[in-house]
């Protein structure tokens, strides 16, 4: 299972904030922070994997994350999630978020943060890996966004993002 | 433009959407606070408001806001509001800030019920979806009930994508509501089979989750998952499937036997590191787990330690991690193949990233042995000194010490040199770890006898220079190492060789500066000092010597006396009077040191930490009973200024009853306290350690001068651990020379002509752990436990955790009671609770029968449910022990019925083993052996028993579940309750010679009337290569071994594998049987190729293969009604036996017979049991076994009395044994 998902930038600034158990929104903000700080400490070429979430769960609980550009991009998940496959999930939420966005960078997730919760519910469903083909994943989501549209709603001029 | 013109015309609603929240929060660095707070009150009048778009991007911004951490609940009713909105595009907005911020506690959730169920049912499969995953973030257990039905209606939805969505889904309405795992078990498991890939991973996902927490209700999906696994190229299933198995081979041995084989395929062919990393692990996992049983599986270790070398080894720091981390679980059960690679590990302690220098620690601590410990806590100390940051150098100073106590010092053979290794770690600048060096200083020179005078002298160097250490006492833990130190020489102080100077060292006034528990201990044990030097002195008739230390302790004491802390006040003051009385004495010219040391008279034994707990409760004593009436409150209150006793007296009053109401305890404690407070005598608590060395006079005048120990210190006197490397590494050498001189002189008798080979031998030093000897002749005490100790009581399960309530038998048929609730309309009178409805009509039916047949009924029907879990068991049974098809192909074969060596037949058989368990849950509890239910009378009985059934499924259902029975095949079948069987196994040593060991066992099965199997396993013995094995029978009239199509019947039939040294395996010959009432002898041979370093041979081995009658007898299950007709039928002969001399339990006896002779207990009353077997040829077999003082007899019934007699001849001999 994945106990959590967290987005955020070079200077710890959450980008997205995705726990799947329910924690109250100081303490999800303390632990955004503290697994900033965990991972800042760490230079780019050491593994991506992270023990004693003291934060979440215990010493099940490992910390998995991956670095690009300004953004952080970590997963909490406990010991039946494969480590690696995670990793490969990152990069694939990664890549569909690219294909979503056409070169995503990082002021597309702080000015459309909704629709990076939409991406990201096709690929995780309450803490479990719902779908890793990305072009399923690409297709659902503009299946989605064509719905909006025909919805004709002015609204989703802003909504539907290019 | 476009959004301008929008903008323009909606612009009286709202001014803000979410983009230009986030650019106005951007803009606001500053004011961020004040700018938000705006913003939510402007949101706060948009949610006002009717337009529902006008909500809906309020609820957008609110949403946004929630990650920046703002409580944003207050809004969830117009989150509810926007999530009931007709458009998908608000929908999707509402259930998105719902999943964010909805959770149990949040009392409008119950107002959704409705509506999710509306979106749940709605025609556009993104309604359903986004319904959906809200739901999965949010779901409670009241959702979860009302919900189950309709989610699960949803997993046979025809769009792949609700399906997946409501897969994944059940597995957290489970969670909430346990009761509807086993009515939605059924379609979940059908939904692995699904044609769409994302469902089928998804139910995948589901079951492992579910399985890791409860593994053992999922045993009987190991074949489907088998299945699965040799099919699917789904990495992320494959991952999935090999983690679930590495769960359950655990629990079934056999089942990690079968998997190896396609897991050493997958890792060879895999080219995905994560995919290839998971087969690893389950495979290590299968290694644990069959690590007491099959020893030769060195090939797949070997395989494992080889992949993970290359993992480790790869540039890529997270397979680097990934390595270092299976490899520690290889570790634990096999050890010596993992140390063969400490170079790789010590190089990885090298590594910069601290995440894999840990793990190399990890591993470090199980690959110490005693011939390597020094070497590597060498090391280890050269990285204590590089290491930067305090985290990772306190990790390796525990590691250390870890590393070095494990297992009771099991790799310690010089306590020198580990006493010098903790001196040297009190050298470590800000460490948290004093109070661990301390304990193992305690520790060891308590238990280690040999080493206590080497320890006080090394303690005393340490109080000597305690400046040293204590130098920045307040800011670390290192100054606890004195507390030891202390305490080790005052009661070992017979060992000191300068008592006087130690003394000293412990009055002198920089000692006041050390916590206070600290100089607690200072105090006490100066006296045991100074008992000491008084009695050296006074036996050396020194009485001025012993008054001058007298004359020092009464001017140093009163320092402490003063102190701060009231335990060293204490102690101070009642030692000061009783050292001023002693120099009373001492001036009268009175002998005072036997008198002084009879304080300390006595040894101090180490208790182990469990020994309390484990002390038995004398017989008549309860624990729980009153002593005393309990006081009343009243009484309580009214007396309370006077009595401290009595306060005590509630505390112990207290402990025997828990159930003191919380908020009473705090109302005394409040009193208590504002008692205390307004007595002016009462002493209150300390002030904090920091404020009272300042307040302490004098001290602050001494500058704190901070001394740099960067540079390695060398204290005059202090111990390097190094010399005592150096020291062990001579001793060792020379034990080894003497050993070597000895074994020389006798070879040199022996053989003195050969003179050149010794001495090149002896330079090599070749030695084994077991044969270092230690240096001191350690006694380590072990610690005491009370006499006749309890049993160890294991941990319990924690009883709050919430996957227990998914501990459910998923085997056991569905009652009708279980269905889930289904949403009705409303009706005006109450709903009845299905079992009221149920009970009249149970009672009707059980009225009828006579209160005898009742009770038969119900002994059958315990029967019966513990055949179907038998059934079940014997499925995986089956399937299990059939060897595991390759991987790659499961190949069809030809004709399986011809074909001898039938090792590769279990694709066939696994799909057997699946067709029969769907069949079973379709027809769910009408499930029943067809056979034997032919007469009406029957059917009636049956369909009364089943009503009973259900009613006793719904009681059953509210307790615990049941306790699972292992699926161990027949073994089980007699022994039901109390004792545990003896060890039994069935196969029999068919032939051995030098080179080979074969055991053999015949198993029959009703599908193929007149064959039986016959598994050989096949031992290598030797250290040759065995190949070319071949197996050939002579036939007879009665028997023949089914030969390969085209081959004649002088051929041999080719054994499928080859034997390298030490290895076995199992080969499988199929014989064909035509009259099976008599037991027969086939002789047959063993041909092979042995080949070795000198060349190969050709070989053989004769033996004779025994059939005997019993191997022709399936384990059939016979319900009693059916065995009474079958003995009333009288076509059946007659015949019994005898045999005296009994020893055994009758359970075991039953177990037995079961066993050897595949029989089935029908009903068992005290020490009489029937019995029932059948015979591949529809032979039925009945056994009435009575047991006396010590005889047994067995009366038996069968449709063929030759069979019979040498049925019964058989039993006979084995009963003999017993």
């Amino acid at each position: 299972m994945i106990q959590a998902i967290l987005v955020f930038n070079n200077h710890g600034k959450p980008r997205l904030v995705r726990f799947y158990q329910r924690f109250p929104e100081e303490i999800q903000q303390q632990i955004v922070r503290e697994t900033f700080h965990l991972v800042l400490k760490r230079d780019d070429n050491i593994c991506n994997f992270l023990e004693g979430g003291s934060l979440i769960g215990g010493s099940d609980y490992k910390l998995i994350y991956r670095h690009y550009a300004t953004l952080y991009f970590v997963f909490c998940v406990d010991s039946s999630e494969s480590e690696l496959g995670i990793l490969d999930l990152i990069q694939v939420f990664v890549e569909t978020l690219d294909k979503c966005f056409e070169n995503v960078c990082e002021l597309d997730l702080i000015f459309h943060m909704d629709k990076v919760h939409y991406i990201l519910q096709e690929v995780v469903m309450g803490g479990m890996v719902l779908e890793t083909n990305m072009n399923e994943i690409v297709a659902q989501m503009e299946a989605q966004n064509r719905l909006e549209k025909s919805e004709n709603f002015p609204m989703t001029l802003h909504l539907s993002t290019r | 433009m476009a959004l301008k013109m929008v903008k323009g015309s909606i612009d009286r609603m709202f001014d803000k959407n979410l983009q230009d929240l986030v650019r106005g929060i951007r803009n606001h660095k500053e004011d961020e606070a004040k700018y938000i707070s705006q913003c939510i009150d402007e949101i706060k009048q948009e949610l006002k408001q009717d337009n529902i778009a006008v909500k809906a991007n309020a609820v957008c911004k609110l949403t946004y806001l929630q990650m920046l951490g703002y409580d944003i609940s207050w809004a969830a009713f117009n989150i509810i509001e926007v999530m009931s909105a007709s458009k998908f595009t608000f929908k999707r907005i509402g259930y998105l800030a719902a999943s964010q911020c909805f959770h149990e506690g949040t009392d409008v959730i119950m107002l959704t019920t409705n509506q999710i169920r509306k979106d749940l049912s709605s025609p556009s499969q993104y309604d359903t979806g986004v319904a959906l995953t809200g739901l999965s973030c949010f779901v409670t257990p009241d959702l979860a009930r009302d919900l189950a039905n309709d989610i699960m209606t949803l997993m046979s939805h025809t769009k792949p994508y609700i399906r997946k969505k409501a897969v994944l889904i059940m597995y957290k309405v489970f969670l909430k509501y346990p009761e509807s795992l086993r009515p939605a078990f059924p379609r979940l498991k059908e939904k692995l089979e699904d044609p769409d890939p994302g469902v089928q991973s998804a139910a995948v996902n589901v079951i492992c989750e579910l399985a890791r927490r409860n593994p053992k209700n999922y045993l009987s999906l190991a074949p489907l998952f088998f299945k699965l696994m040799t099919s699917s190229t789904n990495n992320w299933v494959l991952i999935k499937i090999i983690k679930l198995f590495g769960a359950l081979t655990p629990l079934e041995p056999r089942l990690g036997k079968k998997l190896i084989e396609p897991l050493t395929n997958l890792i060879h062919s895999t080219s995905a590191m994560s995919l290839l990393y998971e087969c690893v692990n389950t495979v290590i996992a299968v290694l644990i787990s069959l690590s007491s049983g099959m020893p030769n599986h060195s090939a797949s270790i070997q395989l494992c330690v080889q992949k993970l070398r290359i993992l480790i080894e790869d540039s890529d720091q997270n397979l680097k991690y990934l390595g270092l981390l299976a490899m520690s679980k290889i570790l634990r059960t096999h050890p010596k193949s993992v140390q063969s690679h400490k170079d790789l590990i010590l190089q990885c302690l090298d590594d910069k990233d601290e995440s894999i220098r840990l793990r190399a620690l990890d591993l470090l601590y199980g690959m110490v042995s005693k011939k390597n410990l020094m070497e590597i806590v060498k090391r280890l100390m050269t990285h204590v000194d590089k290491a930067e940051g305090t985290t990772y150098r306190d990790e390796l100073l525990t590691k250390i010490i870890d590393i070095c106590s494990q297992s009771n010092y099991q790799y310690i053979t010089n306590f020198e040199w580990y006493i010098s290794i903790l001196v040297e770690l009190t050298r470590l600048e800000g460490t948290r770890h004093g109070h661990l060096i301390a304990a193992q200083m305690l520790d060891v020179a308590i238990r280690v006898k040999a080493i206590r005078k080497f320890a006080v002298s090394q303690m005393s160097m340490l109080l000597d220079s305690a400046h040293l250490v204590a130098s920045s006492t307040q800011r670390n833990g290192i100054c606890e190492v004195l507390y030891a130190a202390a305490w080790i020489c005052g009661e070992f102080s017979e060992h000191l060789q300068e008592p006087h100077q130690t003394l000293e060292a412990m009055l002198r006034p920089k000692v006041t500066t050390l916590p206070g528990h600290i100089q607690a201990v200072y105090v006490q044990n100066v006296v045991k000092l100074y008992a000491s030097i008084l009695q050296q002195q006074e036996q050396a008739a020194e009485p001025e010597a012993a008054q001058e230390v007298t004359q020092l302790m009464v001017e140093r004491l009163p320092q402490f006396v003063q102190s701060a802390d009231l335990e060293v006040q204490e102690r101070a003051s009642c030692i000061l009077q009783l050292v001023k009385h002693v120099q009373k004495l001492q001036g009268k010219g009175v002998p005072v040191a036997e008198e002084v040391s009879a304080l300390f008279a006595g040894e101090l034994n180490p208790v182990a930490p469990k020994a309390q707990k484990k002390v038995p409760v004398p017989e008549g004593l309860d624990l729980d009973a009153w002593i005393n009436e309990p006081p009343s409150d009243s009484e309580s209150e009214d007396e309370k200024p006077k009595a401290i006793f009595h306060d005590e007296e509630q505390r112990q009053a207290r402990h025997r009853q828990p159930e003191v109401d919380e908020e009473e305890l705090a109302r005394r404690r409040e009193a208590r306290k504002q008692e205390q407070a307004n007595n002016p005598f009462y002493i209150k608590s300390s002030p904090s350690p920091q404020k009272r060395y300042q307040d302490a006079p004098g001290v602050e005048h001494i500058p704190v001068v901070q001394i740099d120990l960067s540079v390695p210190l060398k204290v005059p006197g202090m111990p390097m651990s190094d010399q005592y490397v150096k020291l062990e590494e001579e001793r060792r050498h020379r034990q080894r020379l003497e050993k070597d001189k000895k074994k020389r002189r006798k070879k040199k008798e022996k053989e003195k002509d050969k003179k050149g080979k010794h001495r090149r031998h002896s330079s090599l030093p070749t030695e084994s752990d077991e044969d270092i000897a230690p240096a001191q002749q350690v006694d380590i005490v072990t610690e005491e436990m009370p006499e006749n100790a309890l049993p160890s009581d294991e941990d319990d399960k924690d009883p709050n955790d919430p996957y227990r309530a998914l501990d459910i038998d998923l085997d056991k048929p569905l009652a009708d009671s279980e269905k889930l609730p289904i949403q009705k309309h409303r009706n005006a009178e109450t709903p009845k609770s299905p079992e009221k409805e149920d009970v009249p009509v149970v009672e009707k039916k059980s009225k009828k029968p006579k209160k005898k047949e009742k009770k038969h009924k119900e002994k059958e029907r315990e029967k019966e449910k513990k055949e179907e879990k038998e059934k079940k068991a014997e499925d995986l049974d089956f399937w299990l022990s059939t060897t595991p098809p390759p991987a790659t192909a499961p190949a069809p074969i030809p004709s399986t019925e011809e074909l001898a060596v039938n090792a590769v037949t279990a694709p066939d058989n696994t799909c057997e083993g699946l067709r029969r368990e769907e069949a079973e849950d379709e027809n769910d509890e009408a499930e029943q052996d067809p056979e034997r239910k032919s007469s009406r009378h029957k059917k009636k009985k049956h369909k009364k028993e089943k009503e009973e059934r259900t009613k006793d499924k719904k009681k059953v259902k509210k307790k615990q579940p049941e306790p699972e029975e292992e699926a161990a095949g027949p073994v089980e079948n007699g022994a039901a309750e109390e004792e545990p069987a003896p060890p039994m196994s069935s196969y029999c040593l068919l032939a051995e010679n030098s080179y080979i060991k074969m055991t053999y066992d015949i198993q029959a099965s009703l599908q193929k009337d007149s064959q039986v199997t016959v598994s050989v396993i096949l031992e290598n013995q030797s250290s040759s290569f065995l190949k070319n094995m071949e197996l050939n029978v002579l036939d007879s009239l009665n028997a023949k071994m089914a030969r390969p199509e085209g081959s004649s019947v002088h051929d041999g039939v080719p054994v499928p594998f080859q034997l390298p040294p030490g290895v076995s395996n199992e080969a499988q010959f199929v014989f064909t049987i035509q009259s099976i009432i008599m037991a027969q002898k086939l002789k047959g041979t063993l041909s092979f190729i042995a080949k070795d370093a000198d060349g190969a041979t050709h070989e053989k081995l004769d033996f004779r293969l025994h059939f005997s009658c019993s191997s022709y007898l399936v384990t059939t299950p016979c319900y009693s009604d059916a065995f009474a007709k079958l003995l009333e039928s009288g076509d059946l002969s007659m015949s019994s036996i005898k045999v005296d001399g009994i020893s055994m339990s009758f359970q075991n006896l039953l177990a037995k017979i079961c066993f050897h002779h595949h029989f089935s207990v029908v009903e068992r009353v005290d020490s009489c049991a029937s019995m029932y077997s059948r015979s591949i040829q529809g032979h039925h077999v009945c056994l009435l076994v009575k047991k006396g003082e010590h005889s047994v007899s067995v009366d038996g019934k069968c449709s063929d009395s030759t069979l019979l007699s040498n049925l019964l001849e058989e039993m006979k001999a084995t009963l003999a044994q017993c």
